[in-house]
């Protein structure tokens, strides 16, 4: 038993204090972007989420250069850019993915000036691949009460606005009949995207993030139709594969090619991935989902 | 440098023309998608010693058929970010293999003014005509599902094949204009130009032949920039792109005090509005 538990869980995991700092700002933000993630996945915003994923590359890269956590910078950049993302967004999906593609472009070219004066003018050489991909095994302890916080605040927001929430996300219309500010729930559900964008960054890297965002929502949708549920099954799926992630990849220090770990990003992801395509599998719970059919709605006859 | 600009004009044609159908589409997120996933293509090539762009063609078609398949079975958008994360996951897994030092990465990413070689002219201009070959074959089938897909379906246009079809031309696309741009940006250029020329007529040859000139602009202005300051070209590149649609807003809010005169596309927006 003891040699079998040793040949999966590599000597010296739960002693080393990295993983330790891993487990936690890990854990912390998988429940956050799972629980916030249902919410995007709901509301067709995926992409939103991706594109301040992508443009806290610009705050990451921006905090390198000022030297500080890089925590702050991709909560500030992906909260700023939620903010103009509102203002010059249009209700509509089609102009929004415009708008939202425009004030990607722009942040990530912004992003990538700093991280060349990151590469240039300071001597942090493993910047570029640390802000998209992440290290979660670097992570500074000190930023862990600010991780919490943050995690907080983003959680806190769902939860205040959760019915208002479900209900502009189900039908914009009915939200509006119903006397909910659709426009305020939306900026205030895309600020709570940008916190858990910021954590997951901080963690998986800042273009990896969707994967915690998108991922373990898209699995727990599959899976059942009351949004409790489906909050509690994305949150748990992600903590999951952020966890075995950690594991394997602490693990995986002895794999080929030798003395030289696999990332911890890459096996959250595949994690990610994997559960998805099992929940596909399953067919239990494919009818009567909330939020089945927004993004593939067939055109009015 | 004279391949530089060659290569770099071919790519802004292309992405002109390219670009105008993904505004069109509203397929935004796809176009976003593709390249940043096809780096990881490119970081693969390096690990076992091919050319870069037979790496970035692999992981682009690869990433456009798996789109096709995922979005088949579920939600568009969850489709599309499923499947670049699963490539950039990948990528982060090649890039800890590797022994490319961060520069090279990084003007993957972010693009490079002399990452251009003589060698790579041809293949980059066969590339750029198959694209526009592609587009032009099927350009009334794709104007058709692009604009009003019902009407398409009456008329016998298969949504799904057009689909597929303007994947894989977005796919090709994407990698010729890769290793110019870098992953993170191509896709400013993609839609920046055309959604101002959209903005600006809606005569669709009209706006296609506005939004070439506004990407071969903004790449020869990127690239003269670049080559000034030795800034990454993805920095210019980001935002002319926003330059560009920021002042294609501001022509149509102009236009919109005074009389308006709907073209056929934009009566097909509204017809997508109410849809």
């Amino acid at each position: 038993m003891n040699r079998v538990l040793t040949a999966i869980v590599e000597p010296g995991f739960f002693g080393s204090a990295p993983v330790h700092v891993a487990l936690l700002a890990g854990g912390v933000a998988a429940v956050v972007s799972g629980v916030v993630g249902t919410f995007m996945v709901m509301r067709g915003q995926s992409y939103a989420g991706h594109a301040l994923a992508d443009i806290s590359v610009t705050g990451g890269s921006g905090s390198f250069l000022i030297g500080i956590s890089p925590l702050w910078g991709f909560a500030g950049t992906s909260v700023a850019a939620a903010g103009i993302m509102d203002l010059i967004g249009v209700r509509r999906p089609r102009g929004r993915d415009l708008a939202t593609g425009i004030v990607r472009g722009a942040g990530l070219g912004l992003g990538a000036l700093f991280l060349y004066w990151d590469t240039t003018h300071t001597s942090t050489t493993g910047a570029t691949v640390t802000i998209l991909f992440g290290s979660m095994f670097t992570i500074d302890s000190s930023v862990i009460p600010v991780v919490a916080a943050f995690g907080l605040a983003a959680v806190g927001i769902v939860a205040a606005l959760y019915r208002p929430l479900l209900l502009s996300s189900a039908s914009s219309d009915l939200a509006v009949v119903r006397g909910v500010r659709v426009r305020t729930t939306g900026a205030l559900c895309l600020v709570a995207i940008a916190l858990a964008v910021s954590l997951s960054a901080l963690t998986i890297g800042a273009v990896l993030s969707t994967a915690l965002l998108v991922g373990p929502a898209a699995t727990a949708l599959r899976l059942t139709a009351r949004p409790a549920l489906v909050m509690l099954w994305s949150a748990l799926t992600g903590l999951a594969a952020t966890w075995l992630g950690i594991l394997l990849a602490f693990d995986s220090y002895y794999w080929p090619p030798e003395r030289q770990g696999w990332p911890v990003s890459f096996f959250v992801v595949a994690l990610v991935l994997i559960f998805y395509l099992l929940a596909q599998a399953c067919p239990a719970g494919r009818a009567g989902k909330p939020g089945r059919g927004v993004g593939r709605c067939s055109p009015r006859s | 440098m004279t391949d530089t600009w060659v290569v770099a004009t071919i790519v802004a044609v292309v992405a002109g023309v390219v670009g105008f159908f993904v505004v069109l589409r509203g397929s935004a997120f796809v176009a976003d998608a593709l390249p940043t996933g096809a780096f990881a293509g490119a970081a693969g090539a390096s690990l076992i010693g091919v050319s870069t762009l037979v790496g970035l063609g692999a992981f682009a078609l690869l990433g456009a058929l798996g789109i096709g398949w995922l979005g088949r079975r579920s939600r568009h958008d969850v489709a599309v970010a499923l499947a670049l994360v699963a490539m950039l996951g990948l990528g982060a897994l090649f890039l800890s293999f590797s022994v490319e030092y961060a520069p090279e990465i990084y003007s993957l990413l972010f693009g490079e003014v002399l990452g251009i070689s003589v060698n790579e002219v041809a293949p980059v201009a066969v590339l750029g005509a198959a694209c526009i070959a592609a587009v032009l074959v099927t350009y009334r089938p794709l104007m058709l599902s692009s604009v009003m897909p019902e009407l398409g379906e009456v008329r016998g246009v298969r949504a799904h094949r057009i689909e597929m079809c303007f994947l894989v031309v977005l796919a090709l696309a994407t990698s010729m204009a890769l290793p110019v741009v870098g992953a993170l940006l191509i896709f400013s250029l993609m839609i920046g130009p055309p959604a101002a020329a959209r903005s600006v007529t809606d005569r669709p040859l009209l706006a296609m032949g506005l939004s070439v000139v506004l990407a071969v602009v903004t790449v020869w202005a990127a690239i003269a920039a670049s080559y000034e300051t030795n800034w990454p070209v993805g920095f210019f590149v980001g935002a002319i792109g926003a330059a560009c649609y920021a002042a294609g807003r501001g022509w149509a809010a102009l236009r919109r005090t005074q009389t308006p005169q709907p073209g056929p596309l934009a009566s097909a927006r509204a017809r997508r509005v109410s849809a």
